[in-house]
């Protein structure tokens, strides 16, 4: 039994890094532009198309995409903070929800205009390839999806850490007005962290390929998980993130095997509501 | 620039100056002007629009009508991060410093603009002579000071601009009367490093005493303007603000 709840928490554990990477850029977002983006599960449904295309045409893996699905979607994310958001800062809330929604439905659509509804996945030589360790399997490709996942997350941690434009946006995050008045330029910081949000959900895609399939409307079901993620680790830390995106891998781990794999999504829906109730400042939260 | 100690030049003019909230007028034709090198203070009761006025020289709210001037330059459509680009930095009321940063990190992002950031070594040593405390505290985050160890950092995040003109919204408003003697001996160290300094005060009778030349406003308008020491003499001063 124990090594039962050994190998749960192992592929529990894999899947919640990348639940954080999906994650992290929907918290970046929200804490910066103080936006939620109800298209975020569709950029990673685009970003996994794009994947699957890169991978089905020209033969490109799907972790050497990267290369390519990062700075695309960060000019992706830049380009659409400056046509959709930009317009709509000073705008109620209602009409930024409206505005993040209806550009998730136009996405879902088109990708249903390109690819119709069937399901795509990539298959590669290492998809189904296991590292034995003792007595418990490790699966290949959430392993490097993992490793991946955790790598980018502690690299945006040092960028917002380290450099001027992160400082800017960490600046613009806590005190709006004083960033103005110390020479930040507000708008082009906003680009910027939407670009780096985008661009995180955009490698999530990628590393999620080799996983899992792809079809227009697979954008809704990691939309909620990256919903509960962000609400467990409360609101605006990207740590919280981190850590929040791992219990919720391990809990679907543990309630895929003692409740039911597809009771996953009402499992999602239990807790969501129970953060909401008893904690809504999230695990790490302060507010 | 004193030329042959005679002429002075003037470093940042309002002319007609009018800034709306929607249809709310909060100032009306506003015209000032502030020579290098001066202190100027402009005081008012809570609400006469002083704060307006500072966010519209700094770009936070627009212009609506009039012009506005920095050494020579039209800046009243620039965005706010260009305004400080070109020198004019304010210190706002309340502080706002980024409360979960280090004093240090506060400090570089003061140093943000084009024209300070390759210099923050010896920005540093600067605000650190002028607060000696503050070296001390660098590491502590920001939000955790004591209110005067707080606006020692806003002052010194502004100074790491490298500000031609410093406004200071309210910089002794909620501190204890030693550390606002202090505040005021600041100002007066900042002018004598030839940084030319606009002051909005509540502390109507200390700005007076150190500045060249004041301002009054009220309900958006600029009622009198002199030297400080003159207008101590003016009886609607003495009464309507030192209560005297």
């Amino acid at each position: 039994m124990l090594d039962v709840i050994i190998q749960l928490a192992i592929n529990g554990l894999l899947l919640g890094g990348i639940y954080a990477l999906l994650s992290v850029g929907l918290t970046l977002i929200f804490g910066v532009l103080e936006i939620i983006n109800f298209a975020h599960g569709e950029f990673l449904m685009i970003s996994m198309y794009l994947t699957f295309l890169l991978f089905s045409v020209f033969g490109i893996d799907p972790y050497l995409s990267l290369v390519i699905v990062i700075p695309v979607f960060f000019l992706f994310g830049f380009a659409v903070e400056k046509i959709l958001i930009k317009p709509l800062l000073n705008d109620p809330p209602l009409n930024q929800i409206f505005a993040t929604i209806g550009l998730g439905l136009i996405f879902s659509n088109l990708a249903l205009l390109f690819f119709k509804a069937d399901f795509r996945t990539v298959k590669t030589f290492y998809s189904n390839s296991n590292i034995i360790f003792g007595n418990y399997f490790v699966s290949v490709p959430r392993l490097i999806a993992f490793a991946i996942a955790i790598a980018l997350i502690a690299a945006l941690l040092i960028y917002l850490k380290k450099t001027f434009t992160g400082k800017a946006i960490r600046a613009l995050a806590q005190q709006r007005k004083a960033a103005m008045l110390m020479g930040i330029d507000v708008h082009r910081t906003y680009a910027i962290a939407f670009g780096i949000g985008i661009a995180a959900v955009g490698a999530a895609g990628a590393v999620l390929m080799p996983l899992f399939f792809v079809f227009p409307t697979v954008g809704s079901l990691f939309s909620l998980i990256a919903f509960v993620v962000v609400i467990l680790g409360g609101y605006n830390s990207l740590l919280g993130s981190l850590v929040a995106g791992l219990t919720i891998g391990l809990i679907e781990g543990f309630s895929g095997f003692f409740i039911s794999p597809h009771l996953k999504e009402v499992v999602y829906f239990v807790l969501f509501i129970f953060i909401l109730i008893f904690k809504p400042t999230g695990l790490l939260g302060k507010r | 620039m004193p030329i042959l100690g005679v002429h002075i030049m003037q470093l940042l003019g309002l002319n007609n100056v009018t800034t709306k909230y929607g249809d709310l007028t909060a100032i009306r034709d506003v015209s000032l002007s502030i020579e290098e090198g001066h202190i100027i203070s402009i005081v008012g009761s809570n609400g006469a629009g002083k704060t307006t006025l500072l966010n519209t020289i700094s770009g936070v709210l627009p212009c609506a009508e009039g012009t506005i001037s920095f050494a020579d330059k039209r800046i009243n459509r620039l965005p706010p991060h260009k305004i400080v680009e070109e020198g004019i930095i304010q210190v706002p009321e309340g502080r706002l410093l980024f409360p979960d940063m280090t004093v240090l990190e506060n400090l570089e992002l003061g140093a943000f603009n084009s024209r300070s950031r390759k210099s923050i070594p010896s920005l540093l040593d600067m605000v650190y002579s002028y607060f000696p405390k503050l070296k001390d505290r660098e590491a502590q985050l920001a939000g955790t000071l004591s209110g005067g160890e707080q606006q020692m950092v806003a002052i010194g995040r502004g100074l790491m601009a490298k500000p031609k003109l410093l406004m200071l919204d309210e910089p002794s408003l909620g501190l204890s009367p030693l550390v606002v003697k202090s505040v005021f001996e600041t100002i007066q160290k900042i002018k004598s490093d030839g940084i030319t300094v606009l002051l909005v005060e509540q502390n109507v009778f200390q700005s007076m005493m150190i500045s060249d030349d004041v301002y009054v406003l009220e309900n958006g308008s600029i009622i009198l303007n002199g030297q400080g020491k003159e207008l101590l003499k003016d009886p609607r001063v003495r009464e309507a603000y030192l209560g005297i």
